[in-house]
């Protein structure tokens, strides 16, 4: 089935972990062409949510539902459903998913070959130009800085042209000439209609960069704001106004 | 169907450039397999003469502890830098993950078994190679049996803190016939009087085993990874 992710909306959704609940109730709706971050504090849920969006987890109530029209992911969701969705969907974790022992080049011919694609080296040495690491293409990435992991584990993720971007924690470890690059890659994605959800701490670095930002605190959404400025000062004065 | 062979392939591939050039998991585990075997040369071979009956034993014991070791290392790989998770997101059949991985399981405990038969046959004097085929056929089946549960529960545990600890925990009981029917099987082979209509007996219980597990593998594989 093609899917056309026009939208992405997260209905009442809950997750719990045995008697522990790590999402409860999130509502919000992601619109094509827009970056949605995901904020709050350590443990707040966002992993979760982004595992949920990603169809690596089932949620215990509520619903995902990709594309106006779209493929409704739930808690009886099979594999089945998960496949269709997850040629739609990039997710970059915090720990990157790449193989030190490869090559930059073998990492990226590996999952273009598994994501389906064809001619797997054409769309490597593209990535890898996107990446801006053609010169170090045939370098195991162990011998990487973490910016240039960072930069070709973003290119894998990106590397089937998904509708849905996730990224969790995408500025760790970055200096500030791989924050700017890896910003201009998500600016030209919105351009392209990517639907991006970032969840991170570093709220100096996305200053501007959201479209909308969605506060979660213990698995409870607190607070969504559209197009917010002064995120660092928005971000204290909710967490401080939620704790009293 | 293609493409899950495809994937099998490309995973399989994948994890053998990678072993080629770390040596990691083949080195540990062929060294733990034939320490196994001398110790117990050490500790029961006594003035050139072995105890009648250890030989099979002491096989299976070496496959099974190297193939725990095996198994614990290859997720521990995939789960370092969330490899696993990246290979689960891909649009793939997940059962073709656990396929690949099996079948690297079995190449790498075969290799182990090719050095452990003739050292268990030379330190012990059994003979062992007496009747090759229907010896092949009890270690293939075992080591399928073995590797099919072990992959799943190592798959299962992999981004588990204590995985060491549970793997063995979950995977002797549930492969206990397995460790029996291949030691049983492989003693009928070295008894003199040993009758081969037993030995056929062992291997069609291995083959079962090997048959429910697998079938149960591949069916669960999917949900068990999304959870």
């Amino acid at each position: 089935m093609t899917q056309n992710f026009d939208q992405v909306t997260v209905s009442d959704v809950s997750r719990h972990f045995g008697r522990r609940r790590a999402l409860s109730n999130l509502s919000f709706r992601c619109e094509p062409g827009s970056i949605l971050g995901l904020l709050g504090p350590n443990g707040a849920g966002k992993s979760t949510l982004l595992a949920i969006l990603a169809t690596l987890l089932r949620p215990t109530s509520g619903t995902v539902q990709y594309g106006l029209l779209g493929t409704v992911y739930d808690t009886k969701s099979t594999g089945v459903h998960g496949l269709e969705l997850r040629a739609h969907i990039g997710f970059l974790t915090h720990d990157l998913g790449l193989y030190t022992e490869l090559t930059a080049r073998e990492n990226l011919e590996f999952f273009a070959g598994i994501y389906g694609m064809g001619n797997v080296a054409a769309v490597a040495e593209r990535a890898l130009s996107h990446a801006d690491l053609l010169k170090r293409a045939d370098d195991p990435v162990a011998s990487f800085s973490r910016g240039m992991r960072q930069r070709i584990a973003l290119e894998r993720v990106l590397i089937h042209g998904p509708q849905l971007l996730l990224l969790d924690e995408p500025f760790t470890g970055l200096d500030d000439q791989s924050v700017a690059t890896l910003i201009t890659r998500l600016l030209d994605l919105r351009t392209k209609g990517t639907i991006t959800v970032l969840a991170t701490h570093d709220l100096e670095m996305v200053e501007g960069l959201f479209d909308q930002a969605v506060l979660i605190r213990d698995g409870r959404m607190i607070e969504t704001m559209i197009r917010p400025k002064s995120l660092r000062s928005l971000y204290q004065s909710t967490i401080k106004r939620e704790s009293k | 169907m293609r493409s899950f062979f495809r994937v099998v392939w490309l995973v399989l591939r994948k994890d053998m450039t990678v072993e080629v050039r770390s040596f990691e998991i083949v080195s540990t585990t062929l060294f733990f397999a034939v320490s196994v075997v001398l110790f117990f040369a050490f500790a029961l071979v006594k003035e050139g003469q072995p105890p009648g009956d250890a030989a099979a034993g002491i096989l299976w014991i070496a496959i099974a502890f190297a193939g725990t070791l095996a198994l614990g290392r290859t997720f521990e790989r995939e789960g370092k830098s969330e490899t696993l998770r990246a290979l689960l997101l891909a649009p793939c059949d997940r059962p073709a993950i656990y396929v690949a991985k099996l079948l690297g399981m079995i190449g790498l405990l075969m290799a182990a078994e090719l050095i452990l038969v003739p050292l268990v046959a030379l330190f012990f004097q059994a003979q062992l190679l007496d009747h090759p085929l229907w010896l092949g056929a009890l270690l293939l089946s075992g080591t399928l049996g073995y590797a099919a549960v072990g992959t799943l529960f190592a798959a299962m545990l992999a981004r588990a803190r204590s995985r060491d600890v549970l793997l063995p925990i979950l995977l002797y009981p549930i492969t206990i016939p397995v460790i029996i029917a291949g030691v049983r099987g492989t003693a009928t082979l070295l008894d003199p009087a040993g009758e081969m209509v037993m030995v056929r007996f062992w291997t069609m219980l291995l083959i079962a085993f090997d048959a429910v597990f697998v079938v149960l593998a591949l069916w669960t594989f999917e949900t068990l990874m999304t959870d």
